[in-house]
């Protein structure tokens, strides 16, 4: 599904990712793990096309196709999909006005038919009651005033309208309390399926307690430092990063 | 015509309308002498230019390359469309005025309350001047405002609303101007008076627009009274043609607990000044500026407003914003006077621009003149490009960049239209701003010679 061969990459001229490989199947779930600073984020962004990230060396290929030279609504209709670390908010617009923009303009691209306000409230609602969403949030501005929680679960709430094929999940458990992240855990895992398959970017081990891997990785100053099963997970609780920041 | 031409040369055409105006002599004394007292000073100030503290940002000049001629019965005899905020079936009240004079076969009045006068400043002067004469022409310095003093030279027509003590006029008023030309260019100087007695109320919907090709320079002056406790609803929409100049200038004065809540949507217009003045000279009185513009092409829009403060616990609000695409300008002069004893004053005011194109500009001049010490003032001015975090978390959702924009435009000027407008009139402010933003850069860029 995923393919990200010897992946190097800057921001303002510094190199922050410095030859990544990572190939992710349908339906796999892998976890990118490292310290703050190792390029997490960054690897998030450019598999999503966000401008200011240069990509000096490497491919992306997401089903075969050249991920980098498709513009980011291209990728978002192919079927890529990031769960924001920061959420942004967007007042004025109200969300199931974004929500219905968005899912409509994934299915015309996709060829499907496009749902009118009726049929989308109608299939809204299915997605928003797992994810304890309340009507009173799809009618305010999308994410404005809404808590951390609230806009995680309404970043969750985004994937389950648009249904990609591979979804990036960026530090979806930052700022959550344990509550709030078993409901987001809940609704993601809700959405794993042998088509679908997930990066989930975390600092912490706590999320994969959730969200089981199949797959883990250390980002270490730009590089994948180690991978292993899900216990790898539970090692670098136990150690911490030191042994990766410290070897390079 | 081309050319640098002095003041006076320019000032030629005016005085000799004015000449002719009051030949007529069917005006009454008073009249007359206000004609002239404009007349003159319009002659001692010449026309504003940049040179002036008040004019820095927005230069007349342009139009003085027009041979702007006064307009006759002929122009603009037929009319092919009257634009309107509200569907005209849900019109009760409408007044039309073309080229600055009224059209009463365009023009219908529902059933109006006792103690309402809404009609035409020409038929009253005819009929009833004694009925406006302690009212026009009596707010604002004919000195400091030189384009009023050239409206009173030549003022015959205009949209008068007189309301008794205690009138609440339940349905709004449609005012609409039509500026139409057909083979010349044209001035007119429609001058509206606007008299809310105690605890009135009243909504007007004024609606600027255009037909033809020819240029037209459209200089308005209104004078609104709000008695005690009165409240006046003041929406504008200024759509005029490209190929306009739409000088506009609001005089408000608000006794004891009056209300005034005006918004302007701009659209149109080559050059646009929408300048308020509003004296709050009785406690309790609140004053509401608030609108939005949409600018592209080479279009200029100019927003002044002054509000004096001059007694105790009085408040204004005014929030504007805009949008500027390709090489469009904006202007912005918002002053806020409180005087000395004025005392838990409360004015704030606030004028955002979002700016889509590296040639458009806007000036923001926000001033505080401020002589008493137990006050609450504040103004803020800002002016930006698109969010880009924004733009791409709704890309990353699949919405095409385009589409995207749009979203970000309409959120930015729907906030304010929903914040500030009156809840009738979203859906049409809305439609507005989608047409104004389905239109591509060039469709309506261009001017008349």
């Amino acid at each position: 599904m995923l393919d990200i061969k010897n992946l190097h990459a800057t921001v303002d001229g510094k190199p922050i990712l410095k030859g990544i490989d990572l190939s992710i199947a349908p339906g796999e779930v892998h976890a990118i793990m490292g310290p703050n600073g190792s390029g997490k984020s960054t690897l998030a962004y450019i598999l999503t096309g966000r401008e200011g990230y240069e990509v000096t060396q490497g491919e992306i290929l997401f089903e075969g196709q050249d991920l980098l030279e498709m513009e980011p609504e291209e990728r978002a209709v192919a079927g890529v999909f990031l769960a924001f670390q920061y959420p942004v908010e967007i007042p004025g617009v109200p969300n199931t006005t974004f929500l219905k923009e968005a899912a409509n303009a994934v299915r015309k691209a996709r060829g499907e038919k496009e749902l009118d306000a009726l049929g989308f409230l109608k299939f809204v609602r299915e997605k928003t009651k797992a994810l304890g969403i309340s009507d009173e949030m799809l009618k305010r501005a999308v994410n404005a005033g809404f808590s951390g929680g609230e806009k995680k679960r309404n970043e969750v709430l985004q994937m389950a309208v648009l249904e990609p094929r591979l979804a990036v999940l960026d530090e979806t458990d930052s700022g959550l309390d344990i509550d709030a992240l078993k409901t987001v855990a809940d609704g993601v895992n809700a959405l794993r399926g042998p088509e679908r398959s997930m990066l989930v970017i975390t600092h912490y081990q706590r999320l994969l307690e959730y969200i089981v891997p199949d797959r883990v990785h250390v980002l270490a100053q730009g590089r994948i430092a180690k991978s292993g099963g899900k216990e790898l997970a539970l090692e670098l609780e136990e150690k911490g990063y030191a042994e990766f920041t410290a070897a390079a | 015509m081309a050319g640098i031409m002095t003041d006076t040369t320019a000032l030629q055409p005016y005085l000799a309308q004015h000449t002719a105006l009051q030949a007529q002599g069917q005006a009454a004394a008073w009249l007359g002498g206000l004609r002239d007292r404009g007349m003159q000073r319009l002659a001692e100030k010449g026309l504003p230019t940049p040179r002036v503290e008040a004019w820095k940002y927005t230069n007349l000049r342009p139009l003085l390359k027009h041979d702007f001629a006064a307009p006759t019965e002929e122009d603009g005899l037929r009319i092919d469309r009257i634009p309107s905020l509200q569907p005209a079936a849900e019109t009760t009240h409408r007044l039309v005025f073309v080229n600055g004079r009224f059209r009463s076969e365009l023009s219908h009045l529902g059933s109006l309350p006792e103690g309402v006068t809404i009609g035409s400043l020409a038929a009253l002067l005819r009929e009833a001047p004694q009925r406006i004469e302690p009212h026009l022409g009596r707010l604002g310095s004919l000195d400091e405002h030189p384009m009023v003093a050239l409206n009173t030279a030549l003022m015959e027509d205009g949209f008068v609303l007189l309301l008794d003590d205690g009138v609440v006029l339940a349905e709004p008023i449609d005012v609409v101007f039509i500026a139409a030309t057909g083979e010349r260019a044209l001035a007119f100087h429609p001058r509206n008076l606007m008299v809310l007695g105690r605890d009135s109320q009243a909504t007007v919907l004024e609606h600027h627009a255009g037909q033809g090709e020819q240029a037209t320079l459209s200089n308005l002056a209104t004078e609104a009274w709000i008695g005690a406790g009165a409240r006046l609803w003041h929406y504008r929409k200024q759509e005029e043609l490209r190929s306009a100049f739409h000088l506009s200038s609001t005089q408000l004065l608000l006794a004891r607990d009056a209300s005034y809540d005006s918004f302007v949507l701009s659209t149109g217009a080559r050059l646009s000044r929408n300048e308020v003045k509003a004296e709050l000279t009785g406690e309790g009185a609140e004053c509401h500026l608030n609108g939005a513009y949409l600018m592209r092409g080479e279009q200029h829009c100019d927003t002044t407003t002054v509000v004096e403060h001059k007694v105790p616990h009085t408040t204004c609000r005014e929030m504007f914003r805009g949008v500027l695409d390709d090489s469009a300008r904006a202007v912005f002069q918002g002053r806020i006077v409180v005087e000395p004893g004025a005392q838990k004053t409360d004015g704030h005011q606030l004028c955002q621009t979002l700016i889509l194109s590296d040639r458009a500009e806007i000036d923001a001049k926000p001033e505080l003149e401020i002589y008493a010490d137990d006050v609450k003032c504040s103004h803020g001015a800002t002016a930006g490009e698109l969010d880009d975090a924004a733009l791409f978390y709704l890309r990353s959702r699949g919405i095409p960049e385009a589409r995207a924009r749009h979203i970000l435009i309409e959120s930015f000027l729907g906030e304010a239209v929903q914040k500030i407008a009156a809840e009738g009139l979203c859906p049409a402010l809305l439609s507005s701003v989608a047409n104004w933003l389905a239109q591509t850069h060039d469709e309506t860029h261009g001017e008349a010679a």
